[in-house]
C-alpha cells in the first residue's frame, strides 16, 4: 500500500488517530460486519413456525435453495433482467456517448438532458414508466394498441419483465453515458486523426481503435451495472410489479426481502443473502484484479 | 476533429435528439398529467397541459393522497431532506477523519482498518437487510431520523477518494507545519481541510443524491406516516387497495420527489460529474 514519507508517529498522537478512525469502524462494525456475520450464521439455523426456537441444521437451508424450483426460477428471472438491462442501457449509452464526443453545436444541451435520469430514484423511474404503460389508457399502451399489441403488465409476465427492464435501463443510461464519455475523451485525438488520414472510415476507427481503448471503461461498467441490476433495482420491482404477476419479476433481491420480511423465513432468507454476498465478492474481485492489471501495464 | 460537417453532423444531431427525447419523454408526460384533474386521466393520457398544475401541487403538499393515508407530501420532503443531508454530512465527516488517520499516522493496524472499510463495498444494504434491521431495532432506531441516517453513513468510496487525494498533498506541507510546531489536529484543520474543499463539495453532491434516493432502508425502518420519505411513499400511492390510482396526484408527487436531486445534478453539473467519476473509479 502506498504511504507518506512523513507521518505522525509519536504514540501521544495516536489517541487522536484512534478518535478519527473510530466512528467509521463503529458504523461498519455495527451495520455491516455484525449483520453480515449474523446472516452467515443464520443461514445454518432453522426457526420453527412461531419463531420460538432455533435449530442448527447445517447446510439444510442451502440444500433447500438448490432444490427449490421457486429459487431457481428467481435466479433465471434475475439473469434475464440483469443481462437485458445491462446490454440495453450500455448499448444506448455508448451510441450517445460516441455521438456526443464529437464537437457539435448544442452538445451541452444534449449532455444535460441525458444525465437527468441519474437524479431519479429507481422506484420513481419505475412509477413514471408504469404510468406510460398503464393498462387503462397509458400513452405507450395506446400506441401499442394502435400497433395491434394488447398491453397489460399486470396479467402478462413477459410484459411485466419488459416494463422493469425499460425503467431500469432508462435510469442507468446517464451513468453509463458519463463514464463512456469520460473514457472516450481520454483517448488521444491524434490516434484517431492519424487513422482518418490513413483513410480509415468511421467503423474502421471505432472497431480498430476506439472500442479496444475503451475496454477498461466497458469492463468497469459491466461490473457496476451488474451490481446495480442485482440490488439497486429492488425499488423498481417492489413499487411496480411486487414480483408479479405469478413471480414473473421476482428477482433474487426481491425474494430475499419477500422471504425474510413478508414470509418470515429467516434461515432461508439468510442463505439467499449469503449466496448474493458471494456473487458481489466475485464481481468486486474480478473488477480489482482487472484494474490492477491495467495499472501494471501502463 | 474528424468528420463533423454536412450529413454526418445531421445524423449526430438526430441520434442525440432521439436520445434526449427518450430521456425527457416520461418526465414530460408526468408533468402534463400533473396539470390535469383526475377525471381527465380516466382511460386516457393527455398530451398537452391542463389547468390544474398548481392546485395539484398544493393538494399533495398539504393533504397527500387520501387513498394512501393522506400523509402530507411536504412532511415527506422534509424527512427526505433531513435524511439526505444527514447521510451526506455523516459520510463526509467519518470518511475525512478515517482517511486522515490512515494516511497521516503510523498507527499500527491501519492497513487492516483500511481493508475492513474497503470490504464494505461488497456488502450492500440489500443483502443484509434482515439482520441489519434487527440491529437497528435493538438500538431503538425505528421511526426516527438517526435510524434513517446512521446505518447508511459508512463509506468505502469516500474514504478511498480522500485517501487518494491526501496522498497527492506534497510532503513538504507537513514538514513545514511540523517545523512551525503544528500538531496533527492543527495540520488537519488548517491545511488538509481547506485543500479538500473541491473534493468535499463534489462528494456532497453525489452523496446527497444517494441519500435522497434511498428506498429499501426507509421502507424497513419507518412505519409511521410522519417519518415517511417521498421516494419510499410513492409505492403506497400506486398500490392502493380497492381504488383506482389517482395518476395526476401520483405524478405530482413523483415530480416533487425527483426535483431536488434533479436541481442539484443540473445546477452543479461540473461538481456532480467530478464527484461521480472520481468516487467510482
Amino acid at each position: 500500500m502506498q504511504e507518506k514519507r512523513y507521518a505522525f508517529a509519536a504514540p501521544r498522537d495516536f489517541a487522536l488517530a484512534v478518535c478519527f478512525i473510530l466512528p467509521q469502524l463503529v458504523v461498519t462494525g455495527l451495520f455491516f460486519f455484525y449483520p453480515a456475520g449474523q446472516a452467515v450464521l443464520g443461514s445454518f439455523f432453522m426457526e420453527d413456525a412461531f419463531g420460538l426456537s432455533k435449530e442448527f441444521v447445517g447446510l439444510e437451508n442451502y440444500r433447500r435453495l438448490a432444490e427449490s424450483g421457486e429459487y431457481l426460477h428467481s435466479a433465471w428471472v434475475s439473469l434475464v433482467f440483469s443481462l437485458s438491462t445491462v446490454l440495453l442501457s450500455m448499448g444506448l449509452a455508448l451510441v450517445l456517448a460516441v455521438t456526443a464526443d464529437q464537437a457539435i453545436k448544442g452538445g451541452k444541451f444534449y449532455k444535460s438532458a441525458v444525465i437527468i435520469p441519474y437524479a431519479v430514484a429507481p422506484p420513481l423511474a419505475g412509477v413514471l414508466w408504469m404510468f406510460l404503460f398503464n393498462p387503462s389508457g397509458g400513452a405507450m399502451t395506446r400506441i401499442l394498441a394502435g400497433l395491434g399489441v394488447s398491453w397489460n403488465h399486470m396479467l402478462d409476465g413477459d410484459q411485466a419483465m419488459i416494463l422493469i427492464i425499460i425503467a431500469a435501463s432508462w435510469k442507468q443510461i446517464s451513468y453509463n453515458f458519463l463514464f463512456f464519455l469520460a473514457g472516450l475523451q481520454a483517448i488521444p485525438k491524434s490516434l484517431i486523426e492519424a487513422a482518418a488520414i490513413d483513410g480509415a472510415g468511421f467503423w474502421r476507427r471505432f472497431l480498430g481503435i476506439v472500442f479496444p481503448l475503451l475496454s477498461p471503461t466497458t469492463f468497469f461498467l459491466l461490473v457496476v451495472n451488474t451490481i446495480y441490476t442485482l440490488f439497486e433495482t429492488f425499488g423498481i420491482v417492489h413499487a411496480v410489479t411486487s414480483g408479479g404477476p405469478a413471480q414473473a419479476t421476482s428477482t433474487l433481491i426481491y425474494k430475499v426481502y419477500n422471504d425474510g420480511f413478508v414470509g418470515l423465513d429467516f434461515g432461508g432468507s439468510s442463505a439467499q443473502s449469503v449466496v448474493l454476498m458471494i456473487i458481489v465478492m466475485a464481481l468486486t474481485f474480478a473488477q480489482f484484479h482487472f484494474v490492477e492489471k491495467k495499472v501494471a501495464y501502463q | 476533429m474528424v468528420e463533423h460537417k454536412g450529413a454526418h453532423s445531421v445524423i449526430s444531431h438526430l441520434i442525440l435528439l432521439l436520445g434526449a427525447l427518450l430521456v425527457l419523454f416520461p418526465l414530460y408526460i408526468a408533468l402534463v398529467a400533473a396539470s390535469h384533474p383526475a377525471e381527465a386521466l380516466i382511460g386516457t393520457t393527455p398530451l398537452w397541459f391542463g389547468p390544474r398544475l398548481s392546485e395539484n401541487f398544493g393538494s399533495v403538499l398539504g393533504h397527500g393522497l387520501q387513498a394512501a393515508g393522506g400523509a402530507p407530501v411536504w412532511r415527506m420532503l422534509l424527512n427526505s431532506t433531513i435524511m439526505a443531508v444527514g447521510i451526506s454530512l455523516g459520510k463526509i465527516l467519518i470518511s475525512l477523519l478515517s482517511a486522515f488517520a490512515i494516511v497521516y499516522f503510523r498507527l499500527p493496524g491501519r492497513q487492516i482498518c483500511f481493508f475492513l472499510i474497503f470490504v464494505t463495498l461488497m456488502l450492500p444494504v440489500e443483502i443484509r437487510i434482515v439482520p441489519t434491521f434487527e440491529v437497528a431495532n435493538h438500538l431503538g432506531l425505528i421511526n426516527n431520523y438517526p435510524g434513517l441516517i446512521f446505518p447508511l453513513i459508512a463509506s468505502a468510496t469516500a474514504t478511498f477518494l480522500y485517501r487518494q487525494f491526501f496522498l497527492t498533498i506534497p510532503d513538504e506541507l507537513l514538514e513545514a507545519a511540523r517545523i512551525d510546531g503544528a500538531g496533527p489536529w492543527r495540520f488537519f484543520r488548517d491545511v488538509v481541510l481547506p485543500l479538500s474543499r473541491t473534493n468535499t463539495a463534489a462528494l456532497f453532491v453525489v452523496t446527497f443524491i444517494y441519500g435522497w434516493n434511498q428506498y429499501l432502508w426507509p421502507l424497513l425502518i419507518t412505519n409511521q406516516e410522519s417519518m415517511y420519505t417521498v421516494v419510499m411513499a410513492i409505492q403506497r400511492m400506486v398500490n392502493v387497495p380497492d381504488a383506482p390510482v389517482e395518476w395526476n396526484l401520483v405524478m405530482t408527487t413523483a415530480l416533487l420527489g425527483l426535483l431536488p436531486p434533479l436541481l442539484v445534478v443540473l445546477g452543479m453539473q461540473r461538481l456532480f460529474i467530478k464527484g461521480l467519476i472520481e468516487t467510482e473509479k
